[in-house]
């Protein structure tokens, strides 16, 4: 996948999920600073890119991750 | 589709999201013909249950930390549907800084939230269902081997599932009058919400993979089909069991 594939599935998860317009929805969009999200949905969102991408996101990493781009580029390199 | 829970209503207590295992109980219910109930926490929780379930019908409140909240719950199951099958009990909860460390350092509170989460309230959802529950009727639990054995970061939940497996032992004998069997299943590491409370657990799941007989992880609907088979009738000669599916893990 490119990664503006992948890019507009991950816009596509936080904009079904977050009901964000997906015209807000930017690289630089940060997940706990941007939107209104506790812990569980980071969970279940983190569990949805990995369902998505078939790609295994290990907390440490998941922690790392606070904008789109961030998890773009995790996706980009680990992508099955 | 199957048709072996077909006229059978089962309540499920404890699906989070997709990756739940009580979500992977409710579609092998389904898949063999049962009408499925949910019961979810609170508010929260039900803003993730009603991605997966659109009738709202079928989903009620439960927090089985309350008996107020437990009474409710089964007086509207008993008006919507009245007489029920069965019950699934997939419900823990310990504190997220207790599933690490030493288990020295867990907390009277911390000790006791984690049983009265992870275990009594199977003893309360017996009682609370028993008047509503047909016979034969049956209840399943879920646990897991840490009950068993020292994992590591497990802890305080390991204590829980220990004592919610002898909860399963006396129930099935007090419950059993009713014709109501009460039995686990002992599944094996799933990555789930409840699992990523646990420190560390990426390595848990991996271990865990490695040590099934062939080398890949038991799914939600491996459990969950077990868990229709204990809630049918072909299992009536099971009672009071812990049943492993997880692959063969336990094996080594």
């Amino acid at each position: 996948m490119t990664e503006k594939e992948i890019f507009d599935k991950i816009a596509k998860i936080i904009h079904e999920r977050f009901e964000v317009e997906l015209d807000k929805i930017t690289p630089e969009l940060n997940f706990t600073q941007d939107l209104d999200v506790d812990s569980i949905d980071l969970v279940e969102f983190v569990l949805e890119l990995e369902d998505t991408f078939g790609a295994e996101i290990p907390d440490e990493e998941a922690e790392k991750m606070t904008t789109v781009a961030d998890v773009v580029a995790y996706v980009k390199a680990h992508q099955s | 589709m199957g048709d072996l829970l077909t006229g059978k209503k089962i309540l499920v207590m404890g699906v989070a999201n997709k990756r739940s295992i009580a979500w992977g109980c409710a579609q092998a219910l389904e898949a063999n013909g049962a009408t499925v109930i949910y019961t979810y926490q609170n508010p929260r929780m039900k803003k993730s249950i009603s991605k997966l379930v659109s009738d709202d019908q079928k989903l009620i409140e439960c927090d089985v930390s309350s008996d107020q909240s437990l009474q409710q719950a089964f007086a509207i199951v008993q008006a919507r549907y009245g007489k029920i099958d069965g019950v699934v009990h997939a419900i823990a909860f310990a504190n997220k800084e207790e599933l690490a460390g030493d288990i020295m350092n867990t907390s009277r509170e911390g000790y006791a939230l984690a049983q009265n989460i992870s275990s009594y309230s199977l003893l309360a959802v017996a009682k609370y269902a028993q008047p509503l529950l047909n016979n034969p009727a049956s209840i399943v639990t879920l646990t897991y081997f840490g009950s068993e054995r020292a994992i590591p970061n497990y802890n305080v939940m390991g204590v829980a599932k220990a004592a919610l497996e002898a909860n399963v032992r006396y129930l099935a004998r007090d419950m059993a009058k009713f014709g109501v069997r009460v039995n686990a299943i002992s599944a094996g590491a799933v990555k789930t919400l409840a699992v990523t409370g646990v420190k560390d657990h990426g390595h848990l799941l991996k271990m865990s993979a490695e040590r099934t007989a062939d080398g890949k992880s038991v799914t939600i609907r491996e459990i969950g089909n077990a868990a229709a088979f204990l809630m049918s009738d072909l299992a009536t000669g099971l009672v009071g069991d812990i049943v492993y599916v997880d692959k063969g893990v336990h094996l080594i």
